[in-house]
């Protein structure tokens, strides 16, 4: 079987923290330099231009892209035919947090209760999720979700026989509501079916798909066209002062679920959208 | 339109800023987020006459640079404290997302702005920053309240002081 040493994850997992939130993804770039083109409201450009410019300084200077450096939350596939050894996975994974948010000058955002607020003063604990996957590789993902955008995510138990159109309204509601506040132009990752808690977790995975990659089934990706389109006539805009492009991409997953429910999630991510991966 | 302001702002400031406007400000400015406001107890630790207040918390300061990256936070969350500073003379508050009718009232009254710095350009704006100091409750960490001099610091005029509203106008104008 193969090892990969507790110390190796923590590495990793603290440079995943420090590139994601400095270097903002390339299809993320080139869909805010598609949005530039597309857009007509000169104060949604000039939105826009400056979120391109920000994107080169941080990368440049290697500063982060936003002062909210966001929750780690971390994405594991770990194959059944390699084991971690000289310590758990999971510390491993906290105290690679720990570590990028120090070295990285990254804010520390997380607090120990959610009642007393404590900051915990390293951004740890990460949120983790983990699947066993065949093979012999870990494959970590990381993203740095920030905390304006997850406050304006909602998820609803729909009746099994609601219609396309009320799952629709439900969904345009959610990002017309996220408005101005959560960050626009949008990713929105949708999750439709499971049960309450996969609906989330499938919802915040559609986010880490590339933009302008499109659900492998037809009708899927053909609705997630759609959708985009009417977002992007609700007229919110870059920063929500009014404009052509309200978000970037709509990803959907979905999976099996009761035969008495219909769930839905929708999460929604700003444009600073600070995901990055490995392999070990 | 590019307008050139300098801090502390003065009526005639004000009311030569119509919404939409985009400005460039050099100057002092401060800054004070959910923390500092609560601290604030009706009574900021400095002079808000002409001020502009900036909601904001810059992540650590790497050796040598100036401040962190520093971009707004969500405005509505010092709705309930906006009107008594403006009542003192509050000039203008920057951040992001839109505000209350009560704080658009306040801002009518006494004749005040609401600027607009877009989300997620916080390693940019950091650029315009040339000094920083805290000026008060160093204990709230990032939330201390800063003094921060900045050289045409770049915002957009999103609510002004006839109540014209750049969230309302804008999205009615885009919306098909």
């Amino acid at each position: 079987m193969r090892e990969i040493s507790a110390k190796k994850i923590t590495e990793t997992v603290k440079n995943l923290c420090i590139n994601a939130n400095t270097d903002l993804p390339e299809d993320i770039l080139e869909a805010l330099n598609k949005a530039l083109a597309k857009e007509e409201s000169p104060t949604g450009r000039e939105v826009l231009r400056q979120l391109i410019s920000n994107a080169k300084i941080a990368k440049q200077e290697k500063v982060p892209l936003c002062q909210d450096t966001g929750t780690a939350v971390v994405f594991i596939e770990m194959g059944q035919e390699v084991r971690v050894i000289e310590g758990s996975l999971e510390e491993a994974i906290h105290t690679g947090v720990s570590l990028g948010y120090h070295k990285g000058y990254l804010r520390k955002s997380i607090v120990t209760d959610p009642l007393k607020r404590k900051n915990t003063g390293d951004n740890a604990p990460a949120v983790i999720h983990t699947e066993i996957v065949p093979g012999k590789n870990i494959k970590i993902g990381l993203l740095c979700k920030g905390g304006g955008a997850e406050n304006r995510s909602a998820v609803k138990m729909l009746k099994p026989t609601s219609s396309k159109d009320e799952i629709e309204q439900f969904i345009l509601e959610t990002a017309e509501k996220a408005g101005p506040d959560a960050c626009p132009p949008f990713i929105i990752g949708i999750g439709i079916g499971g049960n309450f808690d996969t609906v989330t977790l499938i919802a915040k995975k559609a986010l880490l798909r590339p933009v302008g990659k499109h659900h492998s089934e037809k009708d899927t990706a053909d609705w997630e066209r759609e959708l985009l389109d009417k977002i992007n006539k609700l007229g919110v805009g870059p920063m929500g002062l009014g404009g052509r492009v309200t978000a970037l991409a709509v990803n959907i997953e979905k999976r099996p679920c009761h035969i008495s429910s219909l769930p839905v999630a929708v999460n929604i991510e700003c444009h600073a959208h600070r995901y990055k991966e490995a392999v070990l | 339109m590019i307008k050139k302001l300098s801090a502390p702002l003065t009526n005639k400031d004000i009311q030569s800023l119509g919404v939409g406007d985009q400005v460039l400000i050099s100057g002092k400015i401060y800054t004070a987020r959910d923390a500092a406001h609560r601290e604030f107890k009706g009574n900021p630790p400095f002079d808000v006459k002409g001020q502009i207040l900036y909601y904001a918390s810059p992540t650590p300061t790497k050796p040598k640079a100036v401040i962190g990256s520093i971009g707004p936070t969500t405005s509505s969350r010092m709705d309930a404290f906006t009107p008594e500073l403006l009542k003192k003379g509050l000039k203008a508050t920057i951040g992001k997302g839109t505000r209350g009718r009560e704080v658009v009232a306040a801002m009518k009254k006494f004749k005040a702005v609401y600027l607009v710095v877009p989300g997620g350009a916080a390693a940019l704006l950091a650029k315009h920053i040339k000094k920083a100091r805290v000026v008060a409750y160093p204990e709230l960490g990032p939330e201390a309240v800063l003094e921060l001099e900045v050289l045409d610091f770049p915002a957009i005029v999103a609510i002004d002081s006839k109540g014209r509203n750049l969230f309302e106008i804008g999205k009615k104008e885009y919306s098909r």
